[in-house]
């Protein structure tokens, strides 16, 4: 569940929702939001960071339940600090479907 | 069986209406999130870990081959091809777009089915025995009953908002297949001198805080059922706790308050309310239990069955474990397990969907039912039809012999669906069922009640499993509790935690050690895990658990 995060330089965070019309996950990312994780924008700052909350709050045309989690910097971006968040980017164990599908699908254009 | 009154279709008809202009409020703005969403929830719509869900009623699991087909549709078209039996008798579809959802309603509309009260502070899906109607130990048909509370509680001005959500079971068998201890409400039919009556239980429920109910009336005249169960609830809906979410069922109304004065109340309140039924509900009861009259049962050999169970090992081995005694002279009831193989429990596909309801028709008297425990009966099969419908159901990979066997386990979504998860339970249900196949021991273990819940809120009925798997997150890693002698059936029986988690990997190891000791200890074959636990205690088990411990 969304539990409130402060994020900070030792322990970043990434604001995600769902789309409000189709319910897939998304990040916020400097474009506005992406399906792709690894594209979202990485808070050190808890002002920052919760103006930026602020911002996707009041994007409630475009998405829903706005929150901000912990996240790793990795090499490519950031990556989920909890196994949650981790499911929430692949999608589900039993079957390929999903962020993953839809990033293989991507992939084969 | 189930079928639409004009009525009742134009007021579904009408909610989907009003659920589609809701949808175009949202996205244009006009509604806030806040807004919408105790919307969205009164129609069975919430927000997942991946997607929208939509939870459909299937009341007390009863369904024709049309509204099976239309499910069927739906899963195609707005979902991605299979939808997930519940373990209150209803069905999930995991991947539906919001923009698609008022869509999905009008086709729901036009077989009579909605999502109404399939989720918030309400009374939700009445639930029965699968075989109702069927059964050959049953005392009678608990449907019409079971119909009268479903018409009676749909759209209830008075119990709309109620502290918490609110669950009943009726049940009909000598052998209770509802689970009536573990619901807010249960009942069980009795027959008293040739009277038939209820006895009612109340403050049952599973959760954080695993009850089972009492008995609040050992002998309830049917004719008071509506004005009793109504006082029940009006009782509740004052006294129940709305300070705290996790103390507003009725088992802890009841816990705290006592038995006897919740009993007081509530008798003083159907004394109040008795007098206001005059007759309404005895006229629908009676329109219902024509509408749930036995199908034409056809007499014939079952010759050709005796001669297939002699000659074919694998039908035999089906029939012994996935067909029921039926009351009617040479026909049965047969379960389809949704556990095959790499299967998720309870999951379904459309071309599934779609077999079940033409093989329904073809040797079923077009009757199925989703039972609680995530697969299908046909609840009228003629002998003599069992060889064709094995063969048919083979063919599409649903004849597995496994009901009530180990690898028939309950599961929840868990956190690969849920948004309330704490943990994943469909790969350990998928672990632990391949574990045992492989290892050759579900036939010699026998009858086994494996649940696993993904979180505490116990979708997948953990505390009434013979072995119940509770999937926790331990400092941001996915653990699970294992809980021992729970049983839904025999003697209702919450389960006892063993003692420490285990981390994934060691789930199964553990359950191996367990029903390997089970195995060693047993009087006989015909003595269950169940029964040995019973028998010998927990202490054996814990040992088998926990060998570290034994060894200090």
């Amino acid at each position: 569940m969304s539990k409130a995060f402060t994020p900070t330089a030792a322990k970043p965070g990434v604001i995600t929702a769902n789309d409000l019309r189709e319910g897939h996950n998304l990040w916020m990312c400097e474009a506005g939001w992406t399906p792709d994780p690894s594209k979202a924008t990485l808070y050190e700052d808890e002002a920052i960071a919760e103006l930026a909350l602020l911002e996707a709050i009041g994007q409630a045309d475009l998405v829903v339940g706005p929150y901000i989690v912990e996240a790793k910097r990795g090499p490519n971006g950031p990556e989920p600090a909890h196994f949650r968040e981790a499911f929430r980017q692949k999608g589900p164990s039993n079957y390929f479907h999903g962020i993953q599908a839809e990033k293989a699908e991507t992939a084969n254009v | 069986m189930f079928d639409i009154r004009p009525v009742e279709t134009d007021y579904v008809r009408h909610r989907a209406a009003q659920f589609r202009d809701q949808v175009a409020r949202r996205l244009d703005g006009s509604l806030t999130e806040d807004e919408f969403k105790p919307l969205r929830l009164m129609n069975g719509v919430y927000l997942q870990l991946h997607a929208y869900m939509l939870r459909v009623a299937i009341p007390y699991g009863t369904i024709s081959p049309d509204q099976m087909r239309v499910l069927a549709d739906l899963a195609q078209n707005y979902d991605k091809g299979y939808g997930h039996w519940t373990t209150r008798q209803n069905i999930q579809f995991n991947w539906p777009k919001l923009v698609d959802i008022p869509d999905m309603l009008d086709r729901l509309a036009d077989v009579g089915m909605h999502a109404i009260q399939t989720s918030g502070n309400t009374i939700r899906n009445v639930t029965t025995d699968a075989f109702a109607g069927a059964a050959s130990d049953e005392v009678t048909d608990p449907r019409p009953y079971a119909e009268l509370l479903r018409s009676w509680s749909t759209d209830h001005a008075e119990f709309q908002f109620l502290p918490r959500k609110f669950k009943i079971a009726i049940s009909g068998g000598a052998k209770d297949r509802a689970i009536v201890a573990a619901h807010d409400i249960g009942l069980r039919l009795v027959d008293r001198d040739g009277k038939i009556g209820f006895e009612v239980w109340v403050g049952g429920g599973l959760g954080r805080t695993p009850m089972l109910g009492q008995v609040i009336r050992d002998f309830l005249p049917e004719e008071d059922l509506l004005p009793y169960i109504e006082a029940i609830i009006a009782t509740y809906n004052l006294s129940g706790r709305r300070d705290n979410k996790y103390k507003a069922r009725i088992k802890i109304t009841v816990s705290e308050r006592g038995l006897d004065v919740f009993k007081a109340e509530t008798e003083e309140e159907f004394a109040r309310r008795r007098a206001a039924f005059k007759g309404a509900d005895r006229e629908a009861l009676a329109i219902f239990r024509n509408r749930f009259a036995a199908p034409d049962f056809r007499t014939a050999s079952d010759a050709g069955y005796e001669a297939e169970r002699q000659a074919n090992p694998a039908f035999r081995s089906w029939t012994d474990t996935n067909v029921k005694a039926h009351k009617a002279d040479g026909y049965a009831g047969v379960i389809v397990t949704f556990k095959a193989p790499g299967q998720t429990p309870g999951d379904a596909s459309a071309a599934q969907m779609r077999l079940l309801a033409d093989l329904a028709e073809r040797y079923g008297h077009a009757d199925l039912r989703v039972m609680h425990d995530q697969n299908v009966a046909l609840p009228h099969v003629h002998k003599s039809d069992l060889p064709a419908l094995y063969l048919a159901l083979r063919e599409a990979g649903l004849a597995t012999a496994n009901a009530g066997l180990t690898s028939d386990i309950i599961a929840c979504p868990g956190m690969d669906y849920c948004a309330l998860a704490t943990a994943r339970s469909i790969p350990i249900a998928e672990e632990i069922a391949d574990h045992f196949r492989a290892a050759g021991l579900e036939d010699e273990i026998g009858n086994l009640n494996i649940r696993i819940s993904g979180c505490i809120n116990a979708c997948g009925h953990h505390h009434l499993g013979h072995i119940g798997i509770l999937g926790l997150d331990r400092a941001g890693v996915e653990n699970y509790q294992i809980t021992l002698g729970g049983d839904a059936y025999d003697i209702p029986a919450i389960g006892q935690r063993a003692g420490a988690g285990f981390p994934a990997e060691e789930v199964v190891p553990a359950i191996d050690r367990l029903l390997r000791t089970y195995l060693e200890v047993r009087e006989d074959e015909g003595e269950r895990f169940i029964d040995a636990y019973r028998r010998l205690g927990a202490a054996p088990f814990k040992a088998a658990l926990y060998p570290e411990a034994a060894d200090v």
